[in-house]
């Protein structure tokens, strides 16, 4: 059966995002282990207005790991100790009584803090804009068994579309790199027929747009894949590579 | 210019200079292993290899592979310092399957650097250079031994070696990765065929090094 | 009170939907043929703000782009593609008849008006059903990669409600794939420039000017400033009301703030009764909890659902002397496949939640709180081996066992050589809002110029939604549906030039909603707003929840006062106005919550039936199935609000005319 613990936890605090942040620590006590990670942060947020204090300010949403919303930067670890998912799929059964957790936002210079735990990702959707679709107006499509698509490329670009635009890998990469997110758009275009048209106009731009936001360069350490809440892999990286050189190379 | 102006080309730079290092490094240790079997052949090696305009125009361009390799490696770092932001995080974790020496690549690289120096100052300078400049070169065998006849000289050589071998067991792979000529399966061959040839020129150059310092100094 | 009933039923006025003329399968085709359409070069000069970027909300921005209209387009979340649209798990049906197995667009039409227990309107369904197919074609064209055959063609699977395979999936994350499909589309817009995107944006209220919707004010919630914005006309896609419950399967941000903006500005609220509990969510584990987790009704393709057949058993498992494995086959009771043998564990939602209920209440629940029922794979693995199970839910299956610690496909006991897996526990939860503002056949609401599709409309789902249809739903009302008709109301707006929001009415909204804001901030009492609606929600599952009783709506009505004094005097909103403040949001959504709650308890009350999500125990079969009063209760019941929160809301009718349908009993028995 699920037993109670105690621990320390010490959150980023930030009021604004050009005010100076620093750490708190917060004592809590008797939390269930069935607890997920953020209703324990609601628990403390409940007891933060309690006592007259602003709750910690973060972001969440669908609390079932698929909307992407959900950040925190837990013990080293995006999306905490726990692989292949998001923080609200984080339970306190992962931890220890008398533990101290740590609690701080993505860092990453093209995600400045908001509020406390709270970051700007406004720069994947910027991404997204400059070439992650396929370029047709609605009722214009031919019947959807027109064009027969192997099961082996349709899933694999169903595993490049399963990224939930979280960040982590962006947060989890010491330089600061999106390409984990970039080439999961650009793999599953690259993948289906129905994004090749566009392929090499899409590739270019969304990595032009990637690198004027200022993210860093992709140094293989393998970091983002290994975080990611939605184990995308690191293949498409290198798929991403050869599609941005031929299409460079073919100018 | 993409090759400079975007992030993939200069990693394209960085991967394609350090294959060609690594290529390079390969051929240095197949050339110092001809020293194990015969001297005389490895003073015909290194007189080959003197200040004739095929070994300097070879050496003009290894020179220029290290330094565009070199200088990229400090720019590339110096924008993903920036690009991760002012505000460090107190508590990072390195996940299992990330490499240790993925993750500290420049600072085994500024190692290797000093390594070179070292090696540059032992041998080129005494070699090559001279030659250049129109004096007479010293020989293999006495560079050799004017080097591996110190005690401290080998025990500094492994360490430089171990940098090596860390820098390519992740290097490798990751040129490769860069080109864009790796997959899910080929990650996996590429990181295999990396360890194994990292560790078989490093391998080779240790076996070198302990063998001039036992034949010159023991 | 059974007084007050018969006057709230007589001489109430009736409404028209504007249903175009001709036989229903013909009817949409000669609305397209005959609406009044906008050029292209006046399209340049209208503007449409549409709030919401879910399936139907970034369907219709980007659609409405494309076609060349200036769109701004609200959310709530930091991106357009987190709307929650994105947790639709199962799938997205349509017509396509790719499995040769008799599918075809009258027989979705059908099984959509019938799964709805016959409250839908037959016009909208039948468009629904005969725009399904589009998209599809829409989807895979976007790049949205759905589940294929070996053969290179897209792959179908079955859902609750349909006895064809009709549903199209993509892996468990169709509406994930869906709404980034529709986001990219708006992206392409929002990079030509034809589409300007507001994130963390709130929708505060609607601004009429001279009788039609001109406006919003909208909160920055970055900066905590009200803003003003200006259209010709106004799109609402905000969603279903499910939080009002506190724990159901919605997001945290999902709100019914913006529909009940539009209710009091004029628009109606059609069948707010209808709220769709969903059969197979994790059970509620502590009151700590904050939402609750859908695992998806895909399961119940192979997953068997049981109980135990002694009661015994049952409180065993209740102690946790015993495990749901250690209870042998001949000792399970299969009630959905024993009561509905023909649609056995596949009955639409609204039966499979109330059979299960049915069972807890009689005693025979199965985890410690005695509210949870088994959902078993033992059969289906015995029979297909695990490797195959793992592949069909292994992501569900990984998913239930970081939330339980139990995993599902573990072998767990043998007894007699027959292998039995660990069983999942399941509950109905809180899910859809089939009710929602009203729209005629155009989608406009009785406010000239304000639109609502999506969820947030009353729909095309009747009392029920099946399962796979609100995707099909949202999509059809964003990409097909509205961009058409919504050019019927703006072909004599074209003269109408960009207008500022510097006009009174704008000053009068904004200060409204700043009063309003002030309000909250000013009340400076002692509970937090989580601790109000988390009552709220106890207070609406247990008398407006699964079973509805003439006393329990009573009750809630009474208790729903209380609850509004309680938040008036004794709110307490920590911090200030300036800046982020996630207190005063809840605040101001928890608000609406509760008007919303007296309102879906008005409309229960008036419902002397029992039909889809709406189950009034007086009114059932003496098997306990849902009795229905055609005679006296087909119809929408539309709302009108009456100038206050505190005042009940006016019931207007608008009849429900069928032709090609024979109303009839619903029947998942044979």
């Amino acid at each position: 059966m699920d037993t109670n613990i105690s621990f320390k936890l010490k959150v980023w605090r930030q009021a604004g995002p050009k005010e100076k942040g620093h750490f708190e620590t917060y004592e809590l006590q008797d939390i269930p282990t069935d607890t997920s990670f953020l209703e324990m942060l609601d628990i403390l947020n409940e007891q933060l207005v309690e006592k007259g204090e602003e709750p910690i300010a973060f972001d969440h949403d669908c609390r079932e790991g698929i909307c992407g919303m959900c950040s925190l930067y837990v013990n080293g670890h995006p999306h905490g100790p726990a692989t292949g998912a998001t923080t609200c799929q984080l339970y306190m059964r992962r931890f220890h009584d008398g533990e101290t957790i740590t609690v701080e936002p993505w860092r990453s210079a093209a995600f400045p803090v908001i509020k406390d735990l709270m970051v700007n990702r406004n720069a994947l959707d910027q991404i997204q804009q400059a070439g992650g679709y396929v370029s047709f107006n609605t009722g214009g499509a031919q019947d959807a068994n027109a064009i027969p698509i192997s099961k082996v490329a349709a899933d694999e670009a169903m595993d490049s579309a399963s990224c939930i635009g979280c960040g982590a890998c962006v947060a989890a990469c010491k330089n600061g790199s999106a390409m984990l997110f970039v080439s999961a758009k650009v793999s599953q275009f690259a993948l289906l027929p129905q994004g090749k048209a566009e392929a090499k106009k899409r590739v270019k731009a969304m990595l032009s747009k990637m690198d004027e936001l200022g993210f860093g360069n992709c140094t293989n350490t393998g970091a983002c894949a290994a975080e990611c809440p939605k184990n995308i892999k690191l293949s498409n990286i290198s798929r991403l590579n050869r599609e941005y050189i031929c299409a460079k190379l073919s100018d | 210019m993409w090759l400079i102006n975007s992030s993939v080309g200069r990693k394209v730079i960085m991967s394609v200079s350090g294959l060609f290092l690594i290529l390079f490094l390969t051929f240095h240790a197949l050339m110092n292993a001809v020293a194990l079997i015969s001297f005389d052949a490895y003073e015909a090696v290194c007189e080959f290899l003197g200040a004739n305009w095929y070994a300097l125009l070879g050496t003009a361009i290894l020179a220029g592979g290290f330094l565009v390799h070199i200088c990229f490696a400090f720019l590339l770092t110096w924008q993903n310092r920036k690009a991760r932001g002012n505000d460090r995080y107190a508590v990072s974790a390195r996940p299992k399957t990330v490499e240790w020496a993925s993750q500290n690549m420049l600072v085994l690289g500024i190692i290797v650097l000093c390594f070179l120096v070292l090696h540059l100052a032992q041998f080129w300078a005494k070699m090559q250079l001279p030659e250049i400049v129109g004096d007479a070169p010293a020989s293999g065998y006495s560079a050799l031994q004017a080097a591996f006849s110190q005690l401290w000289v080998a025990p500094v050589y492994l360490i430089g070696f171990c940098a090596i071998w860390f820098h390519i067991t992740h290097g490798f792979w990751s040129a490769l990765q860069t080109i864009g000529t790796a997959n899910e399966k080929w990650i996996v061959r590429w990181k295999c065929i990396g360890w194994w040839w990292a560790t078989i020129v490093v391998g080779l150059f240790a076996v070198e090094v302990i063998y001039f310092t036992w034949f010159f100094a023991i | 009170m059974e007084e007050k009933d018969k006057t709230i039923q007589a001489n109430v006025p009736v409404i028209d939907s504007k249903i175009p003329e001709g036989p229903v399968a013909e009817k949409w085709t000669n609305y397209k043929a005959h609406q009044k359409l906008v050029n292209p070069a006046n399209k340049r000069r209208l503007d449409i703000i549409v709030v919401g970027t879910g399936l139907a909300g970034a369907s219709a921005a980007a659609t409405l782009g494309e076609m060349g209209f200036n769109v701004l387009n609200f959310c709530i979340q930091d991106s357009p593609r987190r709307a929650h649209s994105i947790a639709a798990q199962g799938g997205i049906n349509a017509a396509k008849n790719y499995q040769n197995d008799g599918d075809s667009v009258y027989r979705l039409f059908y099984d959509t008006v019938k799964g709805g227990d016959y409250r839908a309107r037959e016009a909208n369904v039948y468009r629904l059903a005969e725009v399904s197919n589009n998209i599809i074609d829409q989807c895979v064209a976007q790049g949205v990669p759905f589940a294929r055959e070996y053969g290179g063609l897209l792959a179908n699977r079955s859902f609750g409600g349909a006895q064809v395979s009709r549903t199209f999936y993509a892996k468990g994350q169709t509406g994930q794939q869906l709404l980034l499909g529709a986001y990219s589309s708006l992206n392409r817009q929002i990079q030509m420039g034809k589409v300007k995107s507001y994130n963390r944006y709130e929708m505060h209220d609607i601004v009429i000017i001279d009788g039609r919707a001109r406006g919003i004010i909208a909160k920055n919630l970055v900066t905590g400033k009200l803003e003003r914005f200006a259209a010709h006309a106004v799109v609402i896609a905000t969603g279903g009301y499910g939080n009002t419950y506190f724990l159901s399967t919605n997001a945290m941000a999902c709100n019914c703030s913006a529909a009940m903006a539009c209710y009091r500005k004029g628009a109606y609220f059609a069948n707010p009764a209808y709220v769709q509990i969903h059969p197979t969510c994790i059970p509620v584990h502590g009151d700590k909890q904050s939402k609750l987790t859908l695992m998806s009704e895909s399961l119940r393709n192979d997953g068997r659902i049981w109980v135990p057949k002694d009661i015994e058993d049952a409180k065993k498992l209740q102690s946790g002397e015993i495990k749901g494995s250690d209870i042998p086959e001949e000792k399970r009771d299969y009630y959905l496949e024993r009561r509905y043998p023909a649609f056995g564990n596949l009955v639409p939602r609204d039966v499979a939640s109330r059979a299960a209920k049915e069972r807890c209440d009689k005693g025979y629940g199965v985890n410690n709180t005695g509210k949870a029922v088994f959902l078993d794979f033992s059969e289906a693995i015995n029979r297909l081996g695990i490797d195959v199970i793992r592949q069909r839910y292994g992501n569900l299956f990984d998913m239930y066992e970081e939330i339980t610690d139990v995993n599902p496909g573990e072998l767990a006991n043998e007894i007699n050589g027959e292998k039995y897996y660990n069983p999942m526990m399941i509950y109905p939860a809180i899910h859809y809002t089939m009710g929602g503002i009203w729209v005629d056949y155009e989608l406009q609401t009785s406010v000239k110029g304000l639109f609502a599709i999506g969820e947030c409309n009353f729909s095309d789902h009747g009392a029920n939604r099946l399962g796979a249809s609100a995707l099909m739903q949202g999509l059809a009302d964003g990409y097909f549906v509205l961009p058409y008709t919504i050019q019927n109301y703006l072909s004599d707006q074209i003269t109408v030039p960009h207008f500022t929001t510097d006009t009174p009415e704008f000053d009068e909204a904004e200060k409204r909603v700043q009063d309003n804001l002030d309000k909250l901030m000013n009340i400076r009492g002692k509970r937090s707003v989580d601790s109000i609606h988390k009552e709220l929600g106890h207070i609406m599952w247990d008398y407006v929840g699964m079973a509805r009783t003439k006393e329990s709506l009573e009750e809630a009505l009474k208790k729903l006062k209380e609850l509004r004094h309680e938040f008036e005097t004794n709110l307490f909103v920590p911090g200030t106005q300036e800046g982020m403040n996630i207190e005063l949001d809840k605040a101001f959504r928890l608000q609406d919550f509760i008007t919303m709650g007296e309102l879906i308890a008005y409309d229960a009350l008036n419902r002397n039936e029992s039909c889809g999500g709406h189950f009034r125990e007086e009114h059932q079969t003496e098997e306990g199935e849902a009795r229905r009063d055609d005679q006296n209760y087909f119809y929408v019941a539309c709302w009108k609000y009456n100038g206050d929160d505190e005042k009940a809301p006016t019931l207007i009718k608008e009849p429900l005319e069928y032709e090609a349908i024979k109303v009839q009993t619903r029947n998942y028995k044979s």
